[in-house]
Formats: C-alpha cells, sequence, structure tokens
C-alpha cells in the first residue's frame, strides 16, 4: 500500500475498512459450511434422539412420546445386551492387539532394516481396502471347514503347520465368534499404527539412546524408561483413531460374518441397522444410535477439550 | 564376514509378519485366476494350476443368475469424483479461514465441527433418509454425493488448516502489505502452495468415499445406483455365485484404493496421520 493523501480516508482507515470486510468475507465462507454442520451433525442428532423418545416402532412415523420405554425394551433385549458385551470384547481385543502388533513392528522396522520401505507398504496396505473386502476374503480364510470333510483356511494352514491344535471354529462357534471379527480387524488397521508408532520412534533423538546407553541401560530398559514414555502422545492418538473405528464397527461384520450363531459376532452398529431399515423398529433402532454416540463421545469429547486447550495455550 | 543370528532372526520375523498380511491378497489373487473346475475349498492354498480370467469377466459382467459389479464400479466412479473434489475445495476455503482469519468463536466452531467426524453416523441415518426423501435425492448418487461432501468437512477442513498453518506468516504479512485482502491472500499465496494439501485431501476423501458401506447401503438400495461395496457385498452374501467369482470381485472393488495406495502412498501416510488430529 502506497502513501496515503494527507487529507481524506488515511492508509490506516482503507486497512481498518478492509480488515473489517475481511472479517465478514470470513464469516461468509465458512458459514455453508458450519450451517451444514449445524443441521446434519447436531440438528439431526436431536432428532434423532427425539425419535428415541417416541412411539415409532413401525414404517408411518408415530411420534408420540413414550419416555425412555424404548430404552427400557432395549436393555431387556437379551440380543442388545450380547452386542454390548461383544462390543465390549471386540474392542478390547481389537485395539489392544493393533497397538501391540503396531508397537512390535514399528520396533522391528527401526532397526535400520533394508528394504525397509517395502516392508512398510506390505504392513500397511489393507488400510486401503474396504472392511467390505476385508470381510469377503477373511470369511473364507477363517471358515473352518468341518470334521468329515477337513479343515479349510487357516485351520488347514495350521494343520499343514503342526499346529493342528490351534485350529477352532473361529466364528461359527458361538463362543468365540466376536474374537474371529477382531483378527480380521487387527489385519486391518495395525499397520496404522506401525505407521505412527515409526514415525514417532524417528522423532526421538539417537542422543537421548546414546545417553541411557552410556549409563548402563540395556535396550530393554531404553524402551520402557526413554522410548515408551516420549510415545505417549502417539499411544494416545491411536487409541482415539482405533477407539472410535472399534465403537463404530459395522460393514465388517456385514461382511464377515453378519450377526452369527446366538448373535455371537453382533454389535449394537449392526444391530441398530437391522431394527431400524430391516425391522422399520425406528424409534429403538435411534436408540441404540444414541447409546452408541453416548459411548464414543466418552472417548471423544474429552480428547477435543484437550486439544483445544492445547491450542488455546500454544 | 561374522554372521549375526539376531539380525538373522529380525529379518525372518519381519519376513513372517509380510507374509501374515500377504496370504488374503494370495487367496484373492490366486483363487480368482482359476477356473470354476479347479475351484475347490479344500485346496484353497495351492497355487492355480490353470491361468483362467473368466471370473474377472463373470465379476464385471454377471453369470447365471446374477448381475456382474461392472455397472456398480461405473456408479462408484460417478460418485466418487465430484464428492472429493467439492469437499476438497470446501475444505481449502474453511481450512484457510479457520488457519489465517481467526474471528470471534471460530476455535469453537472449529471444535464442533471436528465432533462431526468421530459420531457414529448411525446416530444421523434417519433423518437423513428423511431429509433426502423430502428433497428428492434419496436413492440417488447426488443424494451420496451430497452425504459425502457434508461429513466430509470437518476432516478436510482439519487437513487443511493444519496444511495452511505451516505457510510462514512473513508470506502472508507480505502479501497484505502489498493490498491483498482474504482472497487476494489466498488466491496468490496460499492455493499456489496447495498442491500437496490438495494431494492429501483428494486421496483420503478418494479411499473413505470408495470404501463407504453404511451410507451407500443406507441411501442407495436401488441396485441400480449401487456403489461398488454394497454391490460387493451383496455378490459376496449370494450362495449361487463361484467362490472364484467373489474372489475376483473382491479384487476389482479393491483395485482403485490400492492403485492410490501403491502409487500415492507418500500422501496417503500423511493424511492418516492428520486423521488422527496430529497438526
Amino acid at each position: 500500500m502506497g502513501m496515503g493523501p494527507a487529507f481524506g480516508p488515511g492508509p490506516f482507515l482503507v486497512m481498518r475498512l478492509k480488515l473489517k470486510r475481511d472479517a465478514l468475507l470470513s464469516i461468509a465462507i465458512v458459514f455453508p459450511s458450519a450451517l451444514a454442520i449445524l443441521i446434519f451433525v447436531y440438528g439431526f442428532i436431536g432428532f434423532t434422539a427425539y425419535v428415541s423418545f417416541s412411539n415409532w416402532n413401525r414404517l408411518v412415523p408415530d411420534y408420540t412420546f413414550v419416555g425412555h420405554a424404548n430404552y427400557l425394551r432395549l436393555f431387556q433385549n437379551p440380543r442388545f445386551l450380547i452386542t454390548l458385551r461383544n462390543l465390549g470384547v471386540f474392542t478390547g481385543l481389537f485395539v489392544g492387539g493393533s497397538l501391540i502388533l503396531g508397537f512390535l513392528l514399528a520396533v522391528l522396522l527401526d532397526r535400520r532394516i533394508k528394504a525397509e520401505g517395502l516392508f512398510r507398504t506390505i504392513y500397511l496396505y489393507p488400510l486401503a481396502l474396504s472392511f467390505i473386502v476385508t470381510g469377503v476374503v477373511w470369511r473364507w480364510l477363517l471358515n473352518p471347514g468341518s470334521p468329515q470333510m477337513g479343515s479349510t483356511g487357516i485351520n488347514r494352514l495350521l494343520e499343514a503347520m503342526g499346529l493342528g491344535f490351534l485350529k477352532t471354529g473361529w466364528y461359527t462357534d458361538p463362543r468365540i465368534g466376536i474374537i474371529a471379527v477382531a483378527i480380521a480387524a487387527i489385519w486391518q488397521m495395525s499397520g496404522y499404527v506401525m505407521a505412527m508408532y515409526l514415525a514417532g520412534l524417528r522423532g526421538i533423538p539417537e542422543e537421548l539412546r546414546e545417553a541411557a546407553r552410556v549409563d548402563g541401560a540395556t535396550e530393554l530398559q531404553i524402551y520402557r524408561f526413554v522410548v515408551l514414555p516420549m510415545l505417549r502422545p502417539i499411544t494416545f492418538g491411536a487409541l482415539i483413531v482405533l477407539g472410535h473405528i472399534s465403537l463404530k464397527i459395522y460393514d465388517l461384520v456385514v461382511a464377515m460374518t453378519g450377526p452369527g450363531p446366538g448373535y455371537s459376532c453382533d454389535v449394537p452398529a449392526y444391530f441398530m441397522w437391522e431394527l431400524t431399515f430391516r425391522a422399520n423398529r425406528f424409534a429403538q433402532g435411534a436408540g441404540i444410535a444414541v447409546i452408541l454416540l453416548a459411548i464414543v463421545s466418552l472417548l471423544i469429547v474429552p480428547y477435543l477439550r484437550y486439544s483445544l486447550r492445547r491450542e488455546v495455550e500454544a | 564376514m561374522k554372521i549375526r543370528p539376531l539380525r538373522l532372526l529380525l529379518y525372518l520375523l519381519l519376513i513372517g509378519f509380510a507374509a501374515y498380511y500377504l496370504m488374503p491378497v494370495y487367496v484373492l489373487v490366486a483363487t480368482s485366476l482359476k477356473s470354476f473346475a479347479e475351484v475347490n475349498l479344500y485346496r484353497m492354498w495351492d497355487p492355480p494350476r490353470t491361468f483362467s480370467l473368466e471370473s474377472f469377466r463373470r465379476a464385471l459382467f454377471g453369470g447365471m443368475g446374477y448381475q456382474g459389479l461392472a455397472s456398480n464400479i461405473l456408479n462408484s466412479v460417478i460418485m466418487v469424483i465430484p464428492a472429493t473434489v467439492i469437499s476438497a475445495a470446501l475444505g481449502s476455503l474453511n481450512g484457510y479461514i479457520f488457519a489465517r482469519w481467526q474471528f470471534r468463536g471460530a476455535n469453537t466452531i472449529f471444535t464442533l465441527a471436528l465432533f462431526g467426524m468421530f459420531i457414529p453416523y448411525q446416530s444421523v441415518l434417519i433423518p437423513l433418509v428423511q431429509t433426502l426423501r423430502a428433497i428428492g435425492l434419496y436413492g440417488t448418487i447426488p443424494g451420496l454425493i451430497l452425504t459425502h461432501v457434508i461429513y466430509g468437512i470437518p476432516i478436510t477442513t482439519l487437513i487443511f488448516r493444519n496444511y495452511y498453518a505451516t505457510v510462514p506468516k512473513e508470506l502472508v504479512e507480505a502479501a497484505r502489505i502489498d493490498g491483498a485482502g482474504l482472497l487476494g491472500v489466498y488466491r496468490r499465496i496460499m492455493l499456489p502452495l496447495s498442491l500437496p494439501g490438495f494431494a492429501v485431501v483428494l486421496i483420503w476423501q478418494f479411499t473413505s468415499i470408495w470404501n463407504d458401506f453404511l451410507f451407500a447401503v443406507t441411501v442407495a438400495q436401488n441396485p441400480a445406483v449401487q456403489p461398488a461395496t454394497v454391490a460387493l457385498n451383496n455378490l459376496a452374501g449370494s450362495f449361487i455365485v463361484e467362490w472364484n467369482v467373489q474372489m475376483a470381485g473382491a479384487l476389482l472393488a479393491a483395485l482403485p484404493t490400492l492403485l492410490v495406495y501403491v502409487f500415492l502412498g507418500r500422501y496417503f501416510m500423511r493424511g492418516l496421520l492428520a486423521g488422527s488430529l496430529k497438526g
């Protein structure tokens, strides 16, 4: 901006007018998106909650208020309780398994490996697939076969490796059905954890480990007391990402197992869809959706508040 | 040279894990190359003895009593391209505002929007179906595009905001002293620097929209508009479809995102790390 004229609107006034115009413009740019989120996220959640307190349990909407009757019915429904239990087991196995396997892979890869890029690519590619493709393939891999006709899939592989005692019915076994789903999910997501940890490990200065070595620490102690504490933010981030994927798990169950024998592979998100769009019990389906949202919020809201606070401080 | 057993063990472990991750791909490829006569569940680990592309033909164009995936893959393409491009454009503008033009309450609005990235979409499905019905977009590809664009706003805004925050302040200040306003700074400074940001967001949105199943199965139940994921699930769930055709179908449905991953893996990774809020 050149020197303004000595009289009339000075350069500062022009700049302030511009700033004011820009402030309006910036709000105008964000407004459509903000409005869309307001309606499609918050408005829709509000409406779903409203439906969950209504009597809409057949095809035609019926918004008569029935209080918490739908929630009561859900918690009296054995299938719903099974899905909640399965979700707990699945989340524990999937999150825990992915974290452990991902960390192990990252540590192995961090040892100046030849062809590191190739290994990384192989460990990570399942992430590019949809849960549907994963489910379709793993349904065949974990198809146990039958005692009469012989084993198939992984069971056959286990037999060939002399590990026949590890054979199980996988998702056809009502006791462990959900574990089979978790195995496929770990296969898909552990590479992601590996990538995050590897980035974290690369960020730890070599001098730190060297200093610990000089002090006589063993490699194991270095990981326990130097590396792991420094990776805590990454563990935290991975926990959030894996956690919310886990709580929402749906497609994998659809493609791989369906509800399974005795609902042993069933999860709330799957039950919600069936209740709502197959059985037309919209109010009960909405109830499951609200419960799912509440569970996910327990994980996400503290995380978002923490992130926001950290940024304001920065 | 000294033999280092630990080193050997390390490589054996790495190769063992690689085999574990590649095992499903082996079954996919081996089975889809087998002819129907050769497909046998009890010999699924055997490599194909003949080389047949018949299963791919059927997976694309259908066989006895079932439809192929060709038209569904086309549906996915028609859906994913506009949805991805619009998402990226919106994300870029929003991200720029949130990174550089802090108005009052911007942080709160941003955080509230981010929440939309994590919600289980089950909690919006019922009103979404009703709304799309009311505006005549239920059961259509434009309806799916609208859905993906709106629910993509949080992640695309986040990635661009974090990206634009790395642009040096001095560049922006210099442009403003030269008289550039909000749009001028965007056009002259931000947009020319945006290519990597766009690559990350385009790849991220392409992959997640292509792979989406929940919105697709809820909004587009009509076979004529079904994207590939829904059609693949139907194909694989059908008892009359041969196993080699199912595997070929899965491979075909996975191919676009796999190719993106193999050739543009670097940007794919950045999207991933951004997806965990790491700024």
